[in-house]
């Protein structure tokens, strides 16, 4: 049974149609990579599902509830986690006071977040703005796990962070998937998507071109030179 | 008249009319920084303020209470305005929304001018500061002083709630990132009435507290407009501490150029703000402007 489901989904900023009828499924306990260059739609597919620009037409099961035209809010206590793109750590909280923003019982605790990323204990008193790119990363994970939501939308975790930073994002991602979390993982970073995804999924120009495994992908060379300039 | 105890009786005026400017710029530096709304209503909750408290001290006599009522009138008030009249603004162009607060102030004002009548009306101080203080030579009505003091421990009030407290958590993340705040699950649109009530509630608190000092007339609504907004740009957009320091210094600054240079009086407190942009044109507590 999928944990979410988008059902043609059509997205607009503005007048300018994004999203042209965008379909997916994440399965329970799946991670699932949605990849495509620059401009592909892939944000504005997270920020539809998490309700920050809703859709215009389609619709997206979450759990068995059509919450499409529901308030980001609700969304969230749904279930819903997001470590949206660039972040968006909240600068002048504490790191933790970041972290027990959205904070709900049951499962993640702050000691378990400490546990499993333990620069932000040394610095929990510290602003959020303060932090290294990578701490900041970290925290935006750590603030997404401790709202314990079933579902973790994951937009580009590797943007900008030092390749060694990158490989750890892989092991915490790969450590996730024990959990009894279903992610829907947004990258650029082809590699460290197809290294922990379960399924792939790319789109170009608003719609979704192409569905299969890492290794079908892998091996179909048209589609990776096509959609994601990868040689 | 020598010149010590005339400084310290007009720095001790700048300073209580400071603190009035701080309780009323408070909200409107809050609501600004998290709603984007330039609010130029909020001067009209400082009359509507005044006002709730002439008429609870016409019926019971007893200005504490009208510290009390007019805070809870005005910000009733606040969060009806936000609801029903702001809500559907949001995410049409800041014009609209300068176009609607704007029409307030005169709705507002009008409607006083209907029930109240548009004279001045003067709001006796209580009876424990009715007197006046010898302090290094000048005399002070002990009311002001009652004033600087209740103003600075609201300071301190408000730094604890904001910079202590879980819901000072949520609205400092809203003025940051509203969007995000939401993201976590905070319903933020909750969050919005509230802070807009509480800030049209401190709003209506420093108008009370500003009768016995100023009196209450219809148009002072719109008069102390322009000083709030000065602080809000001097002190940093949606930022506390700078709605203090701000507050602290257009209210020394307004009141030592009546007294010393009352033919340039009008000129300082623009002056002090167009310096203080022209070095940090975020303010002096604002976050960077992006």
């Amino acid at each position: 049974m999928s944990v979410l489901q988008v059902d043609g989904i059509h997205t607009y900023y503005g007048e300018s149609h994004i999203l042209h009828g965008v379909s997916l499924r994440v399965g329970a306990g799946e991670m699932v990579a949605l990849l495509g260059r620059n401009g592909a739609g892939k944000t504005t597919m997270i920020r539809s599902i998490v309700g920050f620009t809703p859709s215009r037409e389609g619709r997206i099961v979450f759990e068995g509830d059509e919450i499409q035209r529901w308030p980001a809010y609700r969304i969230a206590r749904r279930g819903v986690a997001l470590v949206p793109q660039g972040r968006r750590i909240f600068a002048p909280l504490s790191v933790r006071e970041n972290l027990l923003l959205g904070a709900r019982a049951d499962g993640w605790t702050l000691e378990r977040v400490f546990g499993l990323f333990p620069p932000l204990r040394e610095r929990a008193e510290q602003a959020g703005g303060t932090l290294s790119g990578g701490e900041q990363q970290m925290l935006a994970l750590g603030r997404a796990l401790l709202t314990n939501g079933r579902m973790l939308l994951l937009d580009e975790p590797s943007e900008g962070l030092a390749p060694l930073i990158v490989r750890e994002i892989g092991r915490i991602l790969q450590a996730l998937k024990g959990e009894r979390l279903s992610v829907l993982l947004v990258e650029q970073n082809y590699h460290l998507a197809l290294r922990v995804a379960d399924r792939v999924y790319v789109m170009n120009k608003g719609q979704i071109v192409y569905e299969g495994t890492p290794a079908s992908l892998e091996a179909d060379e048209d589609v990776k030179r096509r959609y994601l300039g990868v040689a | 008249m020598s010149f010590v105890p005339d400084f310290f009786g007009q720095a001790l005026n700048g300073l209580s009319y400071g603190v009035l400017l701080f309780l009323l710029s408070v909200g409107l530096t809050l609501i600004f920084g998290m709603l984007d709304v330039v609010n130029l209503a909020h001067g009209s909750f400082y009359m509507l303020g005044a006002y709730a408290g002439l008429a609870t001290i016409a019926v019971t006599g007893n200005y504490w209470l009208a510290m009390l009522v007019a805070p809870v009138a005005v910000g009733g008030i606040g969060a009806l305005l936000e609801r029903a009249c702001l809500r559907p603004l949001y995410r049409r162009s800041p014009l609209d929304q300068v176009l609607l607060t704007f029409g307030f102030i005169y709705l507002f004002e009008d409607l006083v001018k209907w029930i109240w009548g548009g004279r001045i009306r003067s709001i006796p101080p209580p009876e424990a500061f009715s007197g006046s203080v010898q302090f290094f030579g000048a005399t002070v009505p002990s009311y002001r002083l009652f004033v600087i003091v209740f103003g600075l421990v609201m300071a301190v009030a408000l730094w604890l709630l904001i910079e202590r407290t879980r819901l000072g958590a949520i609205i400092r993340a809203g003025v940051f990132d509203a969007e995000m705040t939401a993201g976590v699950g905070v319903n933020i649109d909750l969050v919005f009435t509230g802070v807009f009530a509480f800030g049209a509630a401190l709003g209506g608190l420093s108008g009370v507290i500003a009768g016995p000092i100023q009196s209450a007339s219809p148009p002072m609504g719109a008069g102390i407009l322009i000083p709030a907004l000065i602080v809000v740009v001097v002190g940093g957009l949606g930022s506390l501490k700078g709605s203090l320091v701000g507050s602290l210094i257009i209210g020394q600054a307004e009141t030592f150029g009546k007294a010393w240079l009352p033919g340039a009086s009008m000129v300082i407190i623009y002056v002090v703000m167009a310096l203080v942009v022209l070095l940090r044109p975020q303010g002096l507590f604002g976050r960077a402007l992006k």
